[in-house]
Formats: C-alpha cells, sequence, structure tokens
C-alpha cells in the first residue's frame, strides 16, 4: 500500500482544493441500507418534520465518509488513513428535489508528524453550515 | 433522566464474529458515491499492494455498535433512543480492513458525562482478527438530547 503524495512535496500550511459532493435522497436510502442505520429521519420527510427538523437530513455518517472520500482520493490509497475523527457541528439538510444538497470538503495540511505522517484539518460546508468540526485524518505518505 | 453511572467500564463482545465479504464492501463504497475500483476490484487492489479489496475508512461503523447495541438497550442504562443524536466519530487504524478479514469486536462503555442539559455517552470498540492481531479501534459519542435536565 502506498500513497501517490509524496511527504517530501508536502509543506504545513499546504491547502487542499474544496471538491462539492453532490447528495440527493437516494443516497441516503442507499446509505441506510449499507449502514444498516435505518432512523426514518434520514428517508422521511414526514417523521423528520414531526421531531422537528426542517426536513430529511444526511446521516453524520454519510457526511463523514464524504469527507473521508476527499482524504483518500488526494492521498491515493485509502490504506494511508490511520487516523480519522469528526465531530457533527450541524446538519445537511437534503431536499426532495432535482438539486439535492452539495457538501464541499477542504482541508489545508495541519501537521507534518515523523513517519511520513501529515495531519489534515478538514472543512466540510452545506449551504451556510460548517457540518462538521474538529475534524482531523491523519495520512501516512510516501 | 440520567444515564446510570454505573455501565462505566462495561465491557460488551459482540456475538459472533464479522467476515467482510467483498460485496458489502463495494455495496458501501457504492453507498457513499465513492467508484474507486480499489474497493470493488482484487486486482486493482493487489496492483495496489493490498492483499485484496480493501474497506473505505468510516467501513467499520457497520459492525462496531452491535456489541455494545445490548448495552445501550439496557432499560438500567436510561439511554432514550428517541432523543439521540451522533456527536463524535472516530477511526484510529492499526491496519486496513481488508476483504476476508474475520473480526473480533468487543465494545466498552468508555465515559458518561453531562453537558448542559445532555447527556453524552462514549462507546469505544476494539476490532481484532480472530487471531487476535489488532486492526482498529473506534470512538463513537452519542448525545441524549435533555437527558441530564
Amino acid at each position: 500500500m502506498t500513497a501517490t503524495v509524496k511527504y517530501d512535496e508536502v509543506e504545513a500550511g499546504q491547502q487542499i482544493p474544496a471538491v462539492d459532493y453532490r447528495v440527493h435522497r437516494v443516497d441516503l436510502v442507499k446509505y441506510a441500507g449499507a449502514s444498516g442505520d435505518f432512523n426514518p429521519i434520514h428517508w422521511n420527510e414526514r417523521h423528520a418534520k414531526a421531531v422537528g427538523l426542517p426536513d430529511v437530513i444526511a446521516h453524520g455518517m454519510f457526511t463523514m465518509a464524504q469527507a473521508g472520500r476527499f482524504v483518500t482520493d488526494w492521498a491515493g490509497d485509502p490504506g494511508a488513513v490511520v487516523d480519522y475523527g469528526v465531530r457533527f457541528s450541524s446538519m445537511v439538510v437534503v431536499p426532495d428535489n432535482d438539486e439535492g444538497a452539495v457538501i464541499t470538503v477542504s482541508a489545508v495540511v495541519e501537521e507534518k508528524l515523523d513517519g511520513n505522517l501529515v495531519v489534515l484539518a478538514l472543512t466540510a460546508r452545506s449551504g451556510d453550515s460548517r457540518v462538521l468540526s474538529k475534524a482531523r485524518a491523519t495520512v501516512r505518505l510516501a | 433522566m440520567a444515564l446510570n453511572r454505573d455501565f462505566v467500564g462495561r465491557t460488551y463482545p459482540a456475538a459472533g464474529t464479522y467476515e467482510v465479504a467483498r460485496v458489502k464492501i463495494k455495496e458501501f463504497a457504492a453507498a457513499i458515491g465513492d467508484d474507486n475500483p480499489i474497493y470493488r476490484d482484487p486486482e486493482a487492489a493487489r496492483a495496489a499492494g493490498h492483499p485484496d479489496v480493501i474497506a473505505p475508512p468510516t467501513f467499520p461503523i457497520v459492525f462496531t455498535l452491535s456489541g455494545a447495541a445490548e448495552a445501550l438497550a439496557d432499560p438500567e442504562f436510561g439511554l432514550n433512543f428517541a432523543m439521540v443524536v451522533h456527536g463524535e466519530q472516530r477511526f484510529e487504524y492499526t491496519r486496513p480492513i481488508y476483504a476476508g478479514d474475520e473480526l473480533k469486536c468487543t465494545s466498552t462503555i468508555s465515559e458518561i458525562r453531562s453537558v448542559g442539559r445532555n447527556e453524552l455517552v462514549t462507546v469505544t470498540s476494539d476490532v481484532t482478527t480472530v487471531q487476535g492481531e489488532p486492526v482498529c479501534r473506534t470512538h463513537n459519542l452519542l448525545i441524549e438530547r435533555g437527558g441530564a435536565a
């Protein structure tokens, strides 16, 4: 397993350009099935509104997976991720229309550690909200 | 209702083992919208230096909570699932998860604390192979809204 990004070519403070990930209702249905999380707030608008939510919201773990995709695509190898943690700070509201919602993920190289490890500080936004906070991934580079 | 602090430190081994299947990794990768061939094609995974298809970093969520589900559902614990939201999640890897792995998961209620009106409970799960080789440790923080009121 080898990351395609080289440790020596990465600097602390380096920005990694943002990527948009679009999410539609069907994506949440697929995620519910694959993950086994069938909480109806993630697929049933009637239920979501009954419990005080503005609309159906994405699974926090779906959002975490999108930011994870950003990390593995950047590093070039999913096996390079040695530590990945987030706090779910806001909801991703997914309306029932063709546009759906967009999760925008970007990162900065926060720190270089020994052993070819780097720490990425991730930012994930949807609409006006920051949907992840304390989001950090430690990745072993080539 | 406040959560029962007597449960801190209690450990729950999952019943049986979890066998990581190629088709499950493929399904999970499709569900997160990731078309990377390393998640579906054993040849692509081997070309990248892996023994078989590799799992995405958040894949262990599929099986890590099952061990603690029994504890969290115990009426003596006092958790109202209707008020629970996912607060934080973390995955620490000793090595990646591959198709063909046969894994054991042991979950521990590692911390309970009150923040404002909410109760926060952290479940830590240790994932090893059936031979005992460490694979990953996950931390799942759940928030029970209004639980400390």
